[in-house]
């Protein structure tokens, strides 16, 4: 077997694979549209997307409820998860000693591990009776905001951290050497040089927040209604999917694709800007 | 350059080894496909009638060793669309079946009472039919108002689509009732059970057969919810459960239905908690 011969064959190998992967991708979407258009037709765009009533039973078809209750759970979540994870992610990067930093960052990216159905079952257990001494039944947005602030804490903690440790050192000897105390450098210098991979390392967050669909389930409450306080149960995008996945035919299963196309396009907004503002940041850094 | 050699050497070795699991792989698969000389029954469907399903087909191998059942869930609607389109022989159903159903063949294996449960604490013992239409619709929605304590009701129900859900609503609710879209709802009997346990002020309904201390079956019509009641037909709310089959039985399928309304079988549904049809 010459060199070159294992050369051109690893190398067609790995074209295929990546020409597979993108195939996979394609066809999944592909897949998506042809079998959400139906429902697009029949119900009508607008009173697809902007209909309040979701019962298949009686062939009401409106989304709105489930893209409110996804959009209000990702909010509510970031509320909770972006102040506790800067703040985290600056301890870790400017603060803590290297030991400290030893312990808490393995433990903040175990967290990533965790299954989500975990994660939902501690939240029906624990977070939905702690709101439930709050008002309601606990099944409800803010339930669920919890929930995913803890699942989306690590993604939040982990890139604001890298983005703060790859401002240029000169920054924060200059900072320092002006004779500015260490909470006016991180506050004024460090954190607004970081702040193009901190946005990214949100928007990647609420990427993971608007998909994530077990942990949701088990403590949102599942009402396809539009919740009208952070007590009330709704229903997510992802959720909605679920719910009818078993037993949907004809029109309704379409209409559960068609929820697909509506998540899938939420999402690539969402990664679309995350990778704007990457590259933004990325470009900066080069020019240091 | 000795330790590049020996990397490429590695890879080499790597390829070749991934490339023999696969050519193993494949040879296992053919002969797999060919070589068998037991027969498989497929069946998918209810997840209520699941656990009993797998219990008859278990206790139906032991005898027939030649003959493998394969026991799937997915719920009534499921099992019959597979059993129509012929991707499995035999679907499972949790209710009557409808109108616009597709033409099926049904096999009653079992009948199931569904209970009205609550958390154990809560001092309301019994509901009549009426009083449950009138919480699930959301007309009544504090305890007071059927003689409990004064606290709002926590309707918990399955989603649209459930076979536990479609038996209620045709067997309380009626045709012209919905279920209130304020209802938190659970997928699966086992989530209802759960919430309900874990909620205080809470009402739903659950499969007789899962009613276990950690909830509450309340009276309906002044009838507790008991296997001896719903067997003897006092209980109100109880529903049939169905295998599915397109066509007449014949062969293995019809030996393996015939076992399950053998007495052997029917002990074994009376054992799981269901209601025999005898």
């Amino acid at each position: 077997m010459s060199r070159h011969f294992t050369d051109r064959i690893s190398k067609y190998a790995v074209t295929l694979w990546a020409v597979f992967s993108f195939a996979v991708l394609l066809a999944i979407a592909v897949f998506i549209f042809v079998d959400g258009l139906p429902a697009f037709k029949e119900v009508g765009f607008f009173k697809f997307l902007f209909g309040t009533q979701w019962s298949p039973e009686h062939g009401q078809y409106g989304i709105l409820p489930m893209v409110v209750g996804s959009v209000t759970v990702t909010i509510g979540s970031m509320i909770l998860a972006v102040p506790l994870g800067i703040g985290c992610a600056i301890l870790l990067a400017e603060v803590a000693s290297p030991r400290v930093r030893q312990i808490i960052r393995p433990a903040v990216e175990l967290l990533v591990g965790i299954p989500s159905v975990i994660y939902g079952f501690v939240g029906m257990l624990v977070v939905v009776p702690f709101v439930r001494q709050i008002g309601g039944t606990g099944f409800s947005v803010l339930a669920a905001s919890i929930v995913l602030a803890a699942m989306v804490l690590p993604t939040i903690i982990s890139i604001s951290e890298d983005s703060i440790r790859a401002v240029p050192r000169r920054y924060k000897e200059g900072a320092l050497a002006i004779g500015a105390t260490q909470w006016q450098t991180i506050w004024n210098v460090l954190i607004p040089a970081a702040r193009s991979g901190i946005v990214a390392g949100v928007i990647l967050g609420m990427g993971r927040a608007i998909g994530e669909t077990m942990a949701m389930i088990m403590v949102i409450g599942n009402s396809p209604i539009i919740p009208h306080s952070p007590l009330d149960p709704a229903r997510t995008l992802t959720g909605n999917i679920v719910a009818g996945a078993n037993y949907a035919t004809g029109t309704h299963q379409s209409a559960l694709f068609a929820t697909g196309v509506v998540l899938l396009f939420l999402i690539i907004v969402l990664n679309s800007i995350a990778i704007y503002v990457f590259r933004k940041a990325s470009r900066i850094s080069n020019v240091e | 350059m000795r330790n590049w050699m020996k990397k490429r050497k590695g890879i080499t070795r790597w390829a070749a080894s991934l490339i023999m699991l696969t050519l193993i792989a494949v040879s296992i698969t053919i002969t797999g496909c060919g070589g068998g000389t037991t027969t498989t029954i497929k069946e998918a469907g209810s997840t209520t009638v699941q656990p009993l399903a797998e219990k008859l087909a278990a206790a139906f191998e032991v005898s027939n060793p030649d003959i493998t059942v394969d026991i799937q869930g997915g719920g009534t609607a499921v099992g019959i669309t597979s059993c129509n389109d012929g991707t499995v022989d035999i679907g499972a159903a949790s209710r009557e079946l409808k109108s616009t159903d597709p033409q099926l063949v049904t096999h009653l294996i079992a009948r199931d009472g569904i209970a009205i449960v609550t958390q154990p604490s809560n001092t309301v013992t019994g509901l009549t039919k009426q009083q449950i239409r009138d919480i699930f619709s959301g007309n009544i929605t504090n305890w007071k108002d059927v003689g409990g304590a004064n606290a709002n009701i926590v309707v918990v129900a399955r989603e649209e689509g459930s076979g536990t859900r479609t038996a209620f609503q045709d067997l309380v609710m009626g045709a012209n009732v919905s279920i209130t879209t304020r209802a938190i709802l659970q997928l699966s009997t086992g989530a209802v059970k759960t919430t309900v346990s874990s909620t205080p002020n809470s009402v739903g309904f659950i499969s007789l057969g899962f009613v276990d201390s950690s909830v509450k079956a309340l009276a309906v019509d002044g009838v507790t919810a008991t296997e001896a009641n719903a067997k003897s037909g006092t209980y109100p709310i109880i529903r049939p459960l169905y295998f599915l089959t397109k066509t007449q039985p014949t062969g293995d399928i019809k030996k393996f239905l015939d076992f399950c309304t053998s007495d052997e079988g029917q002990s074994i549904v009376t054992e799981e908690g269901y209601i025999s049809i005898n």
